[in-house]
């Protein structure tokens, strides 16, 4: 039995899985038209390869990846790309961004070109890392972080962790997942030691999903017997239900003691950290030559009519989603995410992305009343952080944004713990989120307003030595035809000059 | 005593010649916290020089309307002045959006008007050829606009398209019931 640790705070939450945890996964019918935005991961945007009335296939290249911390885009479907342009993304401002949009033939054939990696016992990591990058997979736990860029890290890695703890509450896609497909997610688990030579693989999950852990109990156990090669060094941990007992650092504490530093990677202390559902979708690219055009997300809440979980093809629009499952039942309130670290929508017009792991529809609660703080300091005692909420809410009213830095607002997680605990109903996280937003906005301005301003003065430095270049040249003439009488200085036909020179430049 | 303050006279006169600062500290602050767009609307010919007239204390605080509300702030916290209203925003309005120029290039005559008015060399383009805009260097400052460019409907202003990346949360309206007064 593996020893574990507490992180500090937290909270016991309802749960409410058993809403939409009782039925298998349902495969969405395809929909007439996806929308595939171009970002979909955190890095650069990918670049479309295909063009206006060209038709793909589903899991066909459409967008290539730009650079090391990027991924690709594939079809999601079969059919004909009809659009290439601005769609509302699912986030709460409701901004367009670039997407690639097919409208489905009615068909789902496979890209034809597909195969699996041929000879897979002996690729090297390199090659396996490739098919990962190749396959467009990004952290499918909701960071959207390119996988292979994680499984890069600059040393050596003693353990992997496979994060199924699913800790939100209402979310239940990582539990479906590792119930249906237990095989598939622990020989992802494999491919992923290979790949990061990691001598531990830990496969947590929350105590709370019994039936998963029977599952990939089970699958183990028969791998095990059957003597698989790595097979040995996986290890099924059960952890407490505390939330954000999913959240990387607090599951690195919980499993191993170790903290990771503020402002660090979890690679620094050796470890690295994948969700099941990234796992299961490295599985397929590698061993099935699968890209990620699909995922399952979990539809469910108070106002939808059959919650459940699906497997979605990516760019399906929500709505088409929410109508599969029943339809949402009068006004409802639409949340990307759980409850606590999800996003509001404002339209069920935008789409399912690789990193929408749920649709929360609730009816709309009762609005509380904001009061003022009361600094009891029940934020400060539930924060995983160990930060001081009451202190960065102050800050961040006050817009004093270099005492934030001070009180380590980087480090905020916004988990939503000190909003559920507060006594006068504070939105904390929103103040916080918004000072984050304010202060990367300052850093970005300051950061153009520097190259502004080396741009200017190198500039003033051109067009100076321009104007002295050209006196200069005017003294020599003068010298070499050694007639003093001409005028000294001829400022129209200098100026003249200098431009042009400039024009050559530019 | 004499010999002391000899000692010191010595001593200080030494110090200002080794410890000699170039340049005005005070100047590159202020110069720091300006946009550097280098439009001109503070009736400079560029931020340094606007930076030394505040320095010098020739100049109000308030003309740099692209510093926008945070920048007067910042300008008053440095230089120990009161805050003021900025010039053109008596009203209260909200910060002016980031703008870009765009050349429109059905129209564009390669006059190269705009390349020598743009002050951050964020405009490309030879004699007679199209010529284009940096959108990543472009300041939004204005000064390429007509009459500089000579051509009606060519060089235009438009806003910096939104993304989700430089998207920013507004500040939660604080409703709270009472305040502890």
């Amino acid at each position: 039995m593996r020893r574990l640790w507490n992180f500090p705070g937290g909270i016991r939450l309802p749960g409410f899985k058993q809403l939409s945890n009782s039925e298998a996964i349902r495969n969405l019918p395809v929909p007439e038209r996806v929308y595939l935005p171009l970002r979909q991961h955190i890095g650069a945007e990918a670049k479309p390869v295909v063009a206006v009335g060209e038709r793909v296939k589903k899991g066909q290249l459409l967008a290539e990846a730009t650079s090391f911390v990027s991924a690709p885009v594939h079809a999601s479907i079969s059919g004909m790309v009809i659009d290439i342009g601005e769609h509302t993304m699912p986030h709460p401002s409701g901004i367009t961004e670039d997407c690639i949009v097919i409208e489905s033939d009615g068909e789902d054939h496979w890209y034809s070109a597909l195969a699996p990696l041929a000879d897979i016992d002996n690729a090297t990591p390199a090659q396996l890392r490739d098919a990962i990058r190749e396959a467009g997979i990004v952290g499918l736990g909701g960071a959207v972080f390119p996988s292979a860029a994680k499984l890069k890290p600059p040393r050596s890695i003693e353990t992997l962790i496979i994060n199924g703890v699913e800790c939100e509450p209402y979310i239940t896609c990582d539990d479906l997942l590792m119930r249906s497909s237990a095989e598939v997610v622990l020989r992802g688990c494999l491919l992923l030691q290979r790949i990061l030579n990691a001598g531990q693989c830990i496969l947590a999950v929350e105590d709370n999903k019994p039936e998963a852990m029977k599952k990939l109990r089970f699958a183990l156990d028969i791998m095990i017997n059957a003597d698989e090669p790595g097979v040995k060094a996986i290890e099924l941990v059960g952890i407490p239900t505390v939330f954000p007992a999913g959240g990387e650092k607090q599951l690195i504490k919980v499993l191993t003691g170790q903290e990771v530093p503020s402002g660090g990677l979890p690679y620094e202390l050796g470890v690295v950290c994948l969700n099941v559902g990234t796992t299961a979708a490295v599985h397929d690219a590698i061993l099935l030559g699968r890209p990620l055009v699909s995922r399952i997300v979990t539809v469910t809440g108070s106002g939808i009519k059959s919650p459940g979980n699906y497997r979605v093809p990516l760019g399906t629009p929500i709505h088409v989603l929410l109508d599969a499952a029943g339809g949402a039942e009068g006004e409802a309130e639409l949340i990307m995410g759980g409850p606590m670290m999800g996003q509001r929508l404002t339209t069920s017009q935008a789409m399912v992305v690789k990193g929408t792991n749920c649709i929360l529809v609730n009816k709309p609660e009762l609005q509380t009343m904001q009061m003022p703080c009361i600094r009891c300091g029940r934020c400060a005692n539930a924060c995983p952080m160990k930060l001081l909420p009451q202190q960065l809410y102050w800050h961040a009213r006050g817009k004093t944004f270099d005492k934030l830095k001070r009180y380590q607002l980087d480090s905020c997680i916004e988990c939503g713990c000190c909003n559920l605990v507060c006594p006068s109903h504070i939105p904390l996280v929103s103040y916080f989120r918004y000072a984050k937003t304010e202060i990367a906005d300052q850093t970005f301005k300051h950061k153009r307003s520097e190259e502004s301003r080396l741009r200017s003065e190198i500039r003033q430095e051109r067009l100076e030595r321009i104007k002295r270049e050209a006196e200069e040249r005017k003294a020599r003439r003068k010298a070499a035809r050694s007639k003093p009488k001409v005028k000294k200085t001829a400022h129209p036909a200098e100026e003249d000059a200098s431009q042009t020179q400039e024009v050559s430049n530019g | 005593m004499t010999v002391l303050a000899l000692m010191f006279g010595l001593g200080l006169g030494y110090a200002a010649i080794r410890f000699r600062v170039e340049g005005d500290p005070m100047v590159d602050k202020i110069d720091a916290v300006l946009p550097q767009t280098q439009c001109g609307q503070c009736g400079h010919p560029g931020c340094r020089p606007y930076a030394s007239a505040l320095a010098e204390g020739s100049a109000e605080i308030n003309q740099c309307p692209p510093g926008g509300e945070a920048g007067m702030r910042a300008l008053a916290d440095l230089l120990g002045r009161d805050p003021m209203p900025l010039i053109g925003m008596e009203d209260d309005s909200a910060e002016p959006s980031p703008m870009v120029a765009v050349v429109n290039e059905s129209t564009c005559i390669g006059c190269t008007k705009c390349i020598q008015a743009c002050p951050v060399d964020a405009i490309i383009g030879a004699p007679k050829q199209k010529h284009t805009v940096l959108e990543d260097y472009c300041t939004g400052c204005e000064l390429c606009l007509p009459p500089i460019c000579p051509v009606p409907e060519c060089l235009t202003l438009r806003k910096v398209k939104p993304t989700i990346s430089r998207w920013k949360w507004n500040l939660p309206l604080a409703q709270e019931t009472e305040q502890a007064t």
